[in-house]
């Protein structure tokens, strides 16, 4: 293994708001094509900590490299490197006045400054890989939730993201609309997307991981491959977790 | 005396007065618009100082009667800057601006925080800058949001550009004053100025919920209220 | 310095009366404004059709016909078909004209959001429509409506002073007389205007405390 296929680094992240230390020292690397699947109880930090590696949330201490390059403390220079991390909200957060593919091309127009064709085109071809081409003219409002989360991630995807991140992107969807977006998801791990996932669903993050974190009161606390997981003692608190979720 | 003849026979005159009371109307929206836009921009994402100073602003001008800006600017501030001989109705319009654009800035702040901040958080994460998420994502649906409410500006400022008769602007409510002491008839006179209000009140109400339909995008629907 | 004398001196006493004037058409106006208003709204939701007919185009009449208008209409018109009002008295009731349908917009607004149960309920216990209306629905609405009422309370302080274009000399008007005859506009009418400011922002804070003393836990 070459430092070369690092994509992302991430050391020590610290971060509190007002006197609550939400994370308390994160750190992890993430090669290419690897997908990290973060769980763990609510309110533990793995949202912060998404959205600390972009820079949208500013970390009190700790580092974030892409490429090697820094992103903390990039300073005007942190919207090139917004640009190459994809994120996917809970509740897609598409923008309301535009339509799907017009969601789709915006930052490929505004931030890359890329033609109206040639970002129609790409738009286009990004809808059709996420199942929604038919669905190019409908407004936000017009969509289902999966439908509306699957053009979000082809939004990120638009923008050919070195990595993905996902804050529980099935969490907002009915039961019978989370298959359609995990599909994608999948679709993505089968093409080589780096991907940081948080999410809820244990049987789709065995399924996915090629590394499995769990997350506790702003700590890693314990991680290994999902193979791992049901005999391993690397695993004996995170089975406690996962256990109460089969027990639902 | 035949009332239907009077009032031909000034036709043009009352003509030239509703187009002096539209002309009035169009640009106080406008430069209420282009003030009060900007300064709720301002309040909600500028600098302590800044909105600061607009919250002053729209204080100010909210809280003084439009009859008393008007005499202010007109006989006190212009010609005290070297401006006596601007006409009553640049004043007037400037005046009307200027107090719509306080209330027009309460409409578009109102607006602007009615907004999802993922909104804003989705177009950063994108590789926006904070000016471009402003620009493209949050001001467009500010717009589609304020409409109704900035629709609902236009009665009253219809209504307000009568008290420019204290300047001399010679709109609708002038017009009709000077037949009324020209012809020594009042009652039929005035009746027929409140008609011209009504009717260009409803006029442009409907002109502009044309615009509102014409804009509407799903999602964002709802209507002013009109009688 | 000049100005301050000048505005110590000379402009405060000559405001004071037009100042008591002002206070005066606000007082005068306020009460009916919200009686009337209050009547209008009720008679748009639950009259006859007559009556909704007539009660929403006095709204729409007095809504759209410019305050200035009105006051012209009442003080140089109808004395021409045989009416002769005070000007303080024509500005009067212009206001009560122009607030009160400003104000049954609110009420009404206020009347509609109040559940229908609420009627129902009023009428299972024996109650009259009248009585329901009086005792269930408008302590109700009359409540709900306070942050419109005092925003049309707000606008009657600022619009008052066009009764000075029909010639009473309130505070606008006793400005005006100051600033013509000392050619004092500026200092005038800036001073005129922080009165203004003053009685507003008085009756926004006043509002905030009635507010919360009135409202009811929900
Ligand atoms: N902007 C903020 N200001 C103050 N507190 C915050 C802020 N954002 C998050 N928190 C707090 O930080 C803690 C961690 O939040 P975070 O959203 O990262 O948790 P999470 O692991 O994503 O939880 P969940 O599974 O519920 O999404 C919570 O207690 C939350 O209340
Ligand atoms: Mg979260």
């Amino acid at each position: 293994m070459t430092t070369d296929d690092i994509i992302l680094r991430v050391e020590g992240l610290h971060k509190s708001f007002g006197s609550t230390e939400v994370l308390k020292g994160v750190s992890f690397t993430v090669r290419k094509g690897e997908t990290k699947v973060f769980i763990g109880p609510s309110g533990t930090g793995k949202s912060t900590l998404l959205r600390c590696i972009n820079q949208l949330i500013v970390p009190d201490a700790g580092r974030v490299y892409l490429h090697g390059e820094e992103v903390t403390h990039a300073g005007a220079k942190i919207n090139q490197y917004r640009a190459k991390i994809g994120m996917v909200f809970q509740n897609f957060n598409l923008f309301d006045h535009l339509t799907a593919v017009r969601n789709v091309e915006i930052a490929l127009i505004k931030v890359k400054g890329m033609k109206e064709n040639e970002a129609r085109e790409k738009a286009l071809f990004e809808l059709r890989r996420v199942g929604m081409e038919d669905r190019a003219d409908h407004y936000p409002a017009q969509l289902s939730g999966g439908q509306a989360q699957r053009v979000s991630i082809a939004r990120a995807l638009a923008m050919d993201p070195d990595v993905m991140l996902f804050d529980e992107p099935t969490s907002a969807l009915d039961p019978e609309l989370t298959g359609e977006v995990l599909e994608v998801i999948r679709s993505l791990a089968r093409a080589g997307m780096t991907m940081l996932i948080v999410t809820h669903e244990m049987r789709f993050a065995l399924s996915i991981a090629d590394e499995l974190l769990f997350m506790e009161h702003g700590r890693i606390l314990e991680s290994g491959s999902p193979a791992e997981l049901a005999t391993s003692p690397n695993f004996e608190r995170t089975r406690q977790f996962a256990g109460r979720f089969a027990e639902l | 005396m035949d009332l239907s003849a009077i009032l031909i026979d000034w036709l043009p005159f009352l003509v030239t007065g509703i187009i002096a009371t539209l002309g009035l109307v169009l640009s106080a929206l406008g430069v209420g618009f282009i003030i009060g836009l900007p300064a709720a921009i301002g309040q909600v994402y500028g600098s302590r100082p800044v909105a600061f100073l607009i919250n002053v602003y729209i204080w100010f001008f909210r809280g003084l009667p439009l009859l008393v800006l008007l005499f202010l600017f007109y006989f006190g501030i212009f010609p005290a800057i070297g401006l006596g001989d601007v006409s009553p109705f640049v004043v007037g319009a400037l005046v009307l601006g200027l107090h719509g654009g306080a209330y027009q800035a309460e409409i578009f702040r109102g607006a602007i925080l009615s907004i999802d901040e993922g909104q804003m958080t989705a177009a950063r994460s994108l590789g926006m800058s904070r000016t471009q998420a402003i620009r493209h994502i949050v001001l467009p649906q500010a717009l589609l949001i304020a409409l109704p409410g900035w629709s609902n500006e236009y009665p009253t400022v219809l209504t307000d550009t009568s008290v420019c008769y204290a300047i001399g602007v010679a709109e609708l409510l002038t017009r009709a004053s000077v037949i009324v002491s020209t012809e020594y008839i009042a009652m039929p006179i005035y009746l027929a100025c409140a008609g011209l209000y009504l009717i260009l009140n409803y006029a442009g109400m409907k002109a502009l919920h044309l615009l509102e339909r014409r804009v509407s995008v799903p999602g964002f629907e709802s209507g002013s209220n009109w009688t | 310095m000049d100005q301050i004398a000048f505005i110590v001196e000379i402009l405060l006493p000559a405001l004071w009366g037009g100042f008591v004037v002002t206070l005066g058409l606000i007082a005068c106006t306020a009460p009916f404004g919200v009686l009337i208003g209050a009547a209008v709204a009720v008679g748009r939701v639950y009259g006859n059709r007559p009556v909704q007919y007539l009660c929403r185009a006095y709204v729409t009449f007095f809504k759209g016909c410019p305050l200035l208008l009105l006051l012209f209409i009442l003080y140089f018109g109808l004395p021409s078909v045989g009416i002769s009002l005070s000007p303080f008295v024509a500005a009067v009731l212009g206001f009560i004209f122009c607030n009160s349908a400003y104000d049954s917009e609110y009420i009404r607004g206020s009347i509609r959001s109040i559940k229908e149960g609420q009627f129902t309920a009023g009428l299972a216990l024996g109650m009259s429509r009248a009585q329901v209306i009086r005792h269930v629905i408008l302590p109700q609405a009359m409540r709900r409506s306070i942050p419109g009422l005092v925003n049309e309370f707000v606008y009657l302080i600022k619009y008052s002073s066009l009764a000075y274009m029909i010639t009473v000399i309130e505070l606008t008007g006793a400005g005006k007389m100051v600033a013509t005859r000392y050619f004092t506009y500026n200092e005038t009418f800036f001073v005129v205007g922080l009165v203004y400011l003053f009685l507003v922002t008085l009756t926004t804070i006043g509002a905030h405390l009635l507010e919360r003393r009135v409202s009811l836990p929900s």
